[in-house]
């Protein structure tokens, strides 16, 4: 079969290559221009949280300790007002076999390509994720093909993807190696029509429910040990599956009031498909560069109706600095014994400075860390910083400007807590929706998809739709 | 000098050339092609430069040009001091201590 390979003409097949490659006919759940139905997508799973945790005990998956961080609240108590300073708690995922939570959802989406009968599966990713799959791809014996951004057009890779290859490469995967650009997609979409393969996507419903046991698992645990739910679960968001599956899973056990509150690393200002900013930030996943466009726009994923839509579940959203990220990875190794790589501690940084602001009897949860090693190290990143012109100094953490400075904080009091505005999120999701399809007029069913999207409520869509020129249509 | 057949090693390729890419991209991206490299075990004997064909651990045959011989991973821990690193646990040991007296 000789088609033609061209850019335009794969693009163009998109939707075919997806359907073959996904097990999935999203077609089924639209409901309108609009509106899909996310529940039965996320139902039609068919497993429930007990197969879920066989399916990954099965492949050693999770079960991972719950770590409780007694010097660093200690630390977080000095410079906290008194009956302030909540317990710091951190959720060892690193114990994970390819060493991050992406394994939990790599071990149903491979678990389902497997069921399918698919021969192998791919994968399109830089971080974590891509070892998740080719170790869970080499445990059920599939082949697994990785495609990821690691290089720039001289030739530098980032070490930390360079980290990543390599361990892909150590469970026996192929990994294709691309310079910066979003026409990742086109080489990817080559791949799974050329293989005939699975698409392991990060967004699949399957991978999504496969984090909830990582929600559960706390959930259940904080409140065997300590009679209650915890008060807040702090989640790295990137792409969004994170915070989705953490947020189902603390849902699913019950844990209706605790607040799940969203971290990226800040990075405004660098442009993710330039390629003179790509070797000029050290943090490659968790970052503003994924999650600010994700959460205003989930269904820019690589499948059509991405599972993982992060303001449905997100209750507070805050951003931390690279130096504030690096300096707790430090504390983390140097008063817990725990040496992980730094962009699995995003939560943890943003979890010192919400301590301060808690009760002493409550209990805050950091859901993950990751493994580290060469090129996913503090070293590593700080080095390739500094010898590309970054200035790494000890200071203001607020003045750090992404691509021209690393700015360590002098003492641990000085780590903020800096919001993120919800709302404006929000609006920008109803916004992109509208631009999107071209939306002028909304039906009510369209209208009560939106208020789950954004979760807001009747009159703050209605408001905003308005705003926007569109006829809401009752 | 011949690089033997079944060597492991890489090869690059271009995957669209400048002009090929995409509209909506910053214009430094914009001038430079869309690079791909891969490892694999090498089909017919050739040197570094030449263009080959290699059988990658899945099986695929994929063409490309002979980038680099048996290659190594060449990242690590940095090749530049970070003496600010070496603070910090310092630091924060001594604020602890203070408690644990």
């Amino acid at each position: 079969m000789s088609r033609d390979k061209s850019y335009a003409a794969v693009m163009a097949r998109k939707n075919e290559i997806m359907k073959k490659a996904l097990g999935v006919d999203y077609e089924e759940y639209e409901l309108s221009d609009i509106a899909f139905d996310y529940d039965s997508l996320m139902e039609d799973v068919h497993l429930t949280m007990e197969d879920i945790r066989r399916i990954q005990r099965e492949v050693s998956v999770g079960d991972t300790p719950l770590v409780e961080l007694k010097n660093l609240t200690a630390l977080a108590r000095k410079f906290s007002e008194s009956g302030k300073g909540a317990r710091i708690f951190i959720k060892d995922e690193a114990g994970n076999p390819s060493g991050s939570f992406k394994d939990r959802r790599a071990s149903l989406s491979v678990y389902k390509a497997k069921e399918l009968g698919y021969k192998g599966v791919v994968t399109a990713t830089s971080g974590n994720y891509g070892a998740a799959v080719a170790s869970q791809a080499a445990k059920l014996g599939l082949k697994c093909i990785v495609v990821q951004e690691c290089y720039d057009s001289e030739g530098i890779g980032q070490p930390e993807i360079l980290e990543k290859r390599r361990k892909c490469e150590a469970l026996g995967a192929e990994v294709i190696s691309l310079t910066v650009g979003p026409e990742l997609f086109y080489t990817f979409l080559s791949i799974l029509e050329e293989t005939g393969y699975f698409n392991a996507s990060l967004y699949s419903s399957f991978g999504i429910r496969g984090v909830e046991s990582l929600g559960y698992e706390i959930a259940e645990e904080v409140k065997e040990k300590y009679g209650k739910f915890p008060e807040a679960v702090l989640v790295t968001h990137a792409g969004g599956g994170n915070l989705t599956g953490t947020a189902r899973g603390l849902r699913q056990a019950g844990a209706e009031e605790t607040k799940v509150i969203g971290v990226s690393v800040d990075l405004k200002g660098l442009h993710m498909a330039s390629d003179v900013d790509f070797n000029k930030k050290s943090f490659t996943t968790g970052h503003t560069g994924f999650g600010i466009p994700f959460a205003t726009f989930p269904d820019r994923s690589d499948v059509p109706r991405s599972a993982a839509r992060p303001l449905r579940y997100m209750d507070e959203y805050y951003l931390v600095k690279q130096g504030e990220v690096f300096y707790m990875t430090e504390a983390l190794a140097q008063l817990e014994g725990l040496e992980r790589g730094p962009a699995g501690n995003t939560s943890l940084t943003a979890a010192f400075a919400m301590a301060r602001t808690m009760k002493d009897t409550d209990i805050l949860v950091v859901q993950e860390t990751e493994y580290t090693g060469a090129g996913k190290h503090p070293l590593a990143q700080l080095s390739f910083a500094r010898e590309r012109g970054v200035e790494v100094y000890f200071g203001n953490a607020d003045e750090e400007v992404p691509g021209k400075n690393i700015i360590l904080p002098k003492s641990p009091e000085d780590i903020r807590l800096r919001p993120v505005d919800l709302e404006n999120l929000k609006r920008s999701l109803l916004k992109n929706i509208v631009a999107d399809k071209k939306i002028e007029r909304v039906t009510e069913l369209d209208l009560f998809y939106l208020m789950e999207e954004v979760r807001a409520s009747y009159d703050f869509v209605k408001l905003e739709l308005q705003l926007l020129g569109v006829n809401v249509v009752l | 000098m011949k690089i033997g057949k079944e060597t492991w090693v890489e090869i690059h390729d271009i995957v669209l050339k400048p002009e090929e890419r995409t509209g909506n991209l910053p214009e430094e991206t914009k001038k430079v092609p869309l690079e791909m490299r891969l490892k694999g075990f090498l089909l017919e004997e050739a040197e570094l430069g030449d263009r080959v064909k290699i059988r990658t651990v899945t099986g695929r045959i994929v063409e490309g040009t002979l980038l680099k011989e048996n290659p190594v991973y060449e990242h690590g821990y940095g090749e530049t001091f970070i003496p600010e690193l070496l603070t910090i646990g310092q630091n924060l040991r001594a604020m602890l201590e203070v408690d644990h007296e």
